[in-house]
C-alpha cells in the first residue's frame, strides 16, 4: 500500500472535488497532477491510463482508477466510511445519489453564459430547497442522531457537508429552512476542520 | 426477507431495465408495478415513498430504495454478484460505469430533438466501437476467461451483454471488429437465467416506440 493516492484532473473541482473531500475526510494524503494543457492529457492517454479515456483517474493501491463513482466507494469502503453492513451501504448509496444529482445541477457553471448562470442558479436553489434538502432533514429528524447513517460518520455526511457549502455559494441563506442541516453543517466542518473547500 | 421486490415504473425500459436484467439474471423473480398516467406519478409521491420525488423505486427487502446505482449495487452484493473483495468490485464498478454511460446515450437518443437524433446517433455508435468495446474486448482477451472479473460472473458481465444487445439494436453489425465480445454475448446469453429473460414472456422491455416516449413525456413533464 505504499505511496500516496495520486489524482490526475484539472486544477478545478470539477469531478474531481468529491474525491479530494472523501480523502480528505478520511485523513487520507493524496498528491495531484494537474492537467494544465492539451499535451499533458494526450501524454496520459497514449500511456493507456485512461481507461474509457476520460478523467478523473486516481492511482490508488497500484490501480489506476477511473470512473468516479467507482473511485469514492473504492475509497470509502477501504476507510470505512460505507456503513457496517449491506443495508447501510444501500443507504448510503441513496443519499450520495441524491447529493450527486444537486451537485450535478451546480457543476456545468463555468461552462454557461451569464444569462443562463442566473436561470441555472434559481434552478439549483428550487432543487435544494424542495427536492433534496427535505430529504435530508427528514432523514436527520426521523432518528435524531449527529449523522444520516447507522449513527456514525460516513460518506453520506462527507458528500451532503459538500453539496450544502456549494449550494451556499449560490444562496447564502439557503439553509435557513433547515434547522438539522444546519447543526450538522457547523457540528461537521468543527469535527472534522480538514474538510474544507480545496479550492 | 418475505416477498418479492416491487419495480415501480414506467412500462419500458428507462433507467430500470438494468434493474430487471440483474435480478433475472440472479434467478430472483419480482413484481412491477406500472406508472401508466400522470397521476400515479403524482400519488407515489403524495404517499411519501419517493425519497427524492423520483423512479426507480424498488421495494426491497423492507426498504423503499430509490437511486439507479444504489439498487444495483444492493442487488448485485446481495446475489454475490459482486465480486469476492474489495478490489474486485473496484474493478466491477469501474466496468460498470462505462456500460452506464454508452447505454444512457442510447437511452437519452428517443428523446432528442429530430435533427440532433442523427448525429447523436453516430456518436453513440463511435464511442461503443472506439472508447467503450474495445476496453471490454481487451479486458476479455487479456485474462482469457469467460468473465470480466475474477473468472466468475458478475454484475459487469450482465450490464455488459445488456449494452451489447441495446448497441446491436443501433448497429445490427457493431460487434464486427469484436470477436471476443461476440463469444462473449453467445456465452452469456445461454446462461439459463438469462437465456430465460431473453425469451418472449419475459420481463424484459422492447426499445421504446413513439407511442410509449409520447407517454414518458407526459408523466414525466419533458
Amino acid at each position: 500500500m505504499a505511496g500516496k493516492p495520486k489524482l490526475y484532473y484539472f486544477d478545478g473541482r470539477g469531478k474531481m472535488e468529491s474525491v479530494r473531500w472523501l480523502l480528505a475526510a478520511a485523513g487520507v494524503e493524496f498528491e495531484e497532477e494537474f492537467l494544465e494543457t492539451r499535451e499533458q492529457y494526450e501524454k496520459l492517454l497514449q500511456g493507456g491510463s485512461l481507461l474509457f479515456q476520460q478523467v478523473p483517474m486516481v492511482e490508488i493501491d497500484g490501480m489506476k482508477m477511473v470512473q468516479t463513482r467507482a473511485i469514492l466507494s473504492y475509497i470509502a469502503a477501504k476507510y470505512n466510511l460505507y456503513g457496517k453492513d449491506l443495508k447501510e451501504r444501500a443507504l448510503i448509496d441513496m443519499y450520495v445519489g441524491g447529493t450527486d444529482d444537486l451537485m450535478g445541477f451546480i457543476m456545468m457553471f463555468p461552462f454557461l453564459s451569464a444569462e443562463d448562470k442566473e436561470k441555472q442558479r434559481a434552478v439549483v436553489v428550487q432543487k435544494a430547497t424542495s427536492r433534496y434538502f427535505p430529504a435530508y432533514e427528514k432523514v436527520l429528524k426521523d432518528h435524531g442522531q449527529d449523522f444520516l447513517v447507522g449513527n456514525n460518520f460516513s460518506w453520506a455526511d462527507v458528500h451532503l457537508l459538500e453539496a450544502i457549502l456549494m449550494v451556499e455559494e449560490k444562496k447564502s441563506d439557503v439553509l435557513s429552512g433547515f434547522p438539522q442541516l444546519q447543526f450538522c453543517d457547523t457540528f461537521k466542518q468543527k469535527m472534522f476542520p480538514g474538510s474544507q473547500e480545496v479550492i | 426477507m418475505a416477498g418479492k421486490p416491487k419495480l415501480h415504473y414506467t412500462k419500458g425500459r428507462g433507467k430500470m431495465e438494468s434493474i430487471r436484467w440483474l435480478l433475472a439474471a440472479a434467478g430472483v423473480e419480482f413484481e412491477e408495478q406500472f406508472i401508466e398516467t400522470k397521476e400515479d406519478l403524482e400519488k407515489l409521491r403524495n404517499d411519501g415513498v419517493l425519497m427524492f420525488q423520483q423512479v426507480p423505486l424498488v421495494e426491497i427487502d423492507g426498504m423503499k430504495m430509490v437511486q439507479t446505482r444504489a439498487i444495483l449495487s444492493y442487488i448485485a452484493a446481495k446475489y454475490n454478484l459482486y465480486g469476492k473483495d474489495l478490489k474486485e468490485r473496484a474493478w466491477i464498478d469501474m466496468y460498470v460505469e462505462g456500460t452506464t454511460d454508452l447505454m444512457g446515450m442510447i437511452m437519452y437518443l428517443p428523446l432528442q430533438p429530430a435533427d440532433a437524433k442523427e448525429k447523436n446517433l453516430a456518436l453513440i455508435i463511435e464511442r461503443a466501437t472506439t472508447r467503450y468495446f474495445p476496453v471490454y474486448e481487451k479486458a476479455l482477451k487479456d485474462h482469457g476467461h469467460d468473465y470480466l472479473v475474477g473468472n466468475k460472473l458478475s454484475w459487469a458481465d450482465i450490464h455488459l451483454l445488456e449494452a451489447i444487445l441495446m448497441a446491436e439494436e443501433c448497429k445490427p453489425d457493431i460487434l464486427s471488429a469484436f470477436p471476443v465480445l461476440q463469444a462473449f454475448k453467445g456465452r452469456t446469453s445461454n446462461i439459463p437465467t438469462i437465456k430465460k429473460f431473453l425469451q418472449p414472456g419475459s420481463q424484459r422491455k422492447p426499445p421504446p416506440d413513439d407511442k410509449f416516449i409520447a407517454s414518458v413525456r407526459k408523466i414525466f413533464n419533458i
